[in-house]
């Protein structure tokens, strides 16, 4: 069975695995290197010409955006700023989101009751709700977070409610022969069971997440990558616009392979 | 009285929109201490709704049944139920898995671990302890799913086509296996299948249940010519055949 790591596999078998870990790696150089060309072809294209830097910037100006940005000790402020609505947003989104599943688990009548709302909420844009929470909370972060967190709860209940009422019901028959009660149902066999239900739901609030806040913060336009890119677009500063484009892609992707390694922290048995 | 169960003029009904299901009629039977039963009978005949009723998961329409005399009303620890799959949680260990009873019913103490540890280790499971089900083979997870019943100590053991999700020899095996435990335990054991072989292979009597709304068509007293008997010893006695072939046709008939 463990024979995974034993040293007497055979010849055939280590060749196999060598032949994995190659084609992963030439993977991972083409991956680099086609990003690498994208933005030598982009440079090469904007000093010879080709294409406009002003409207297309161009990486050496990108590069020197982000330096002076860095110098005026801006730049980090703006990261964490959009960085820390972010994950507030999508774990309000979540952790509200599983909370009101279980309610609904819980009581069946409330749920037929909250179906047609739900369905409306789902389609719903959320983003059209942005200008009142702005109205209510006032132009600042906790509107920002409370658009993010709209925008990933309501997905988060139904697909989480949606995992809950389809664990398998011979498994609730067999803790109930045991004479389980309905909190020791909900504890003992519908979360853990959900769990793979839940930790997807969350990877889906990330992304929710990120795209509430950079509308958020084109609203509320005081700061974050989202001000950055509306402030850059309304002065024709289109380096800074990609400028923050880029840093946003980067902190996005940081995200979602922190959310990943969490997936496969807590979703390693099931 | 001597009977360890009793089941009383049981008649059940669901009702869906669709209708009315009519899904047991007027059964009775007694069980003695430490007698097999099998039941056999139709697919959706009510056989799976029998066992629920006895186990006090559903509640009756008509009749009732009695536990060591006492009216089941709701779950008790006397009775130990086995589904058709072993449904052993994947996020728990083996040992976690098997003492998830008496953790319900918050009855988990130092005894209880103990006689838990101890089924383990006469079932050649205690090695496996900390290993989680998807690490065991087929058989080996049934094991464990009778262990985690028996860790209950119950008095009566209902076993709903326990054997049917495994493939044929390891079912002829691990039926073996459980009917040993059960027989070495001393337990009243109630068993639903299909499988009118494995159903006589195991059982002192059979219950013979007719289509939808089940009624008991007829009781077979299984009595075989071979000494020990064991579920594939029972297979080689003269009689079996006899008993198949009377059994297959009561079933037969009533298609
Ligand atoms: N909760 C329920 N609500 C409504 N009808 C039900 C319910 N449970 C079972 N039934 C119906 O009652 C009948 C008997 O069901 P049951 O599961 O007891 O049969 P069974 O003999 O165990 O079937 P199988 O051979 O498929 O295991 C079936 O027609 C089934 O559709
Ligand atoms: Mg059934």
């Amino acid at each position: 069975m463990s024979d995974k790591k034993s040293p007497n596999i055979s010849p055939q078998h280590r060749e196999y695995l060598r032949r994995v870990k190659r084609r992963k790696r030439t993977i991972f150089i083409t991956q680099i290197s086609l990003l690498i060309l994208f933005f030598a072809l982009w440079e090469v294209a904007a000093r010879i010409g080709a294409i406009d830097p002003f409207i297309t910037s161009q990486p050496t100006r990108i590069i020197d955006t982000v330096l002076n940005l860095y110098r005026d000790g801006k730049l980090f402020n703006h990261i964490a700023i959009t960085c820390v609505e972010t994950i507030l947003g999508f774990i309000f989104g979540t952790l509200i989101g599983i909370l009101v599943a279980i309610i609904l688990w819980w009581s069946e009548f409330l749920e037929k009751v909250m179906e047609p709302y739900l369905v409306v909420l789902n389609s719903l844009p959320k983003i059209a709700l942005g200008p009142i929470f702005i109205v209510w909370i006032g132009a600042g972060p906790s509107a920002i977070v409370v658009i993010a967190m709209t925008i990933s709860v309501v997905v988060t209940i139904l697909e989480v409610l949606n995992g809950f009422l389809g664990v398998d019901q011979e498994k609730i028959k067999l803790v109930k022969t045991f004479g389980a009660n309905r909190v020791q149902i909900l504890t003992k066999v519908v979360l853990p069971s959900s769990l793979p239900v839940m930790v997807n739901a969350l990877k889906v609030s990330v992304g929710l997440s990120w795209v509430g806040v950079i509308v958020g913060e084109f609203l509320v336009s005081k700061a974050g990558l989202g001000y950055l890119i509306v402030y850059g677009g309304q002065v024709f500063q289109l380096d800074l616009v990609m400028a923050s484009v880029i840093i946003l892609s980067i902190a996005a992707f940081l995200m979602y392979r922190m959310v990943a390694w969490i997936e496969k922290l807590v979703v390693k048995r099931n | 009285m001597s009977y360890v169960v009793e089941v009383c003029k049981l008649g059940m009904k669901y009702h869906s929109l669709n209708g009315e299901i009519d899904a047991l009629k007027n059964i009775n039977f007694s069980v003695s201490e430490g007698e097999f039963i099998s039941i056999v009978g139709p697919s959706g005949c009510g056989k799976s709704t029998l066992l629920s009723l006895i186990a006090g998961l559903i509640v009756p329409t008509t009749g009732g049944v009695f536990v060591e005399g006492k009216p089941v009303s709701e779950t008790s620890e006397k009775v130990g139920y086995m589904l058709q799959k072993d449904h052993l949680f994947e996020w728990r260990t083996i040992y976690q898995n098997v003492i998830l009873g008496p953790e319900i019913r918050g009855t988990l103490n130092a005894e209880t671990k103990e006689y838990a540890l101890k089924l383990l280790d006469t079932y050649g499971l205690l090695e496996f302890k900390d290993k989680y089900p998807s690490q065991l083979s087929g058989g080996m997870r049934q094991r464990a799913a009778l262990i985690r019943t028996l860790v209950a100590k119950p008095e009566i053991l209902l076993l709903d086509e326990a054997f049917s999700a495994l493939d044929y020899q390891t079912r002829l095996a691990v039926t073996e296996d459980i009917y040993s435990i059960i027989k070495k335990e001393g337990k009243t054991a109630i068993l639903v299948t299909h499988d009118i072989s494995e159903g006589i292979s195991m059982a002192d009597r059979v219950i013979v249940l007719s289509k939808r709304p089940a009624t008991i068509k007829k009781i077979y007293e299984i009595k075989l010519s071979c000494e020990k008997r064991t579920p594939l010893r029972s297979r080689e006695a003269p009689e079996f055949r006899e008993y198949f072939n009377k059994i297959w046709k009561e079933l037969d008939v009533n298609v």
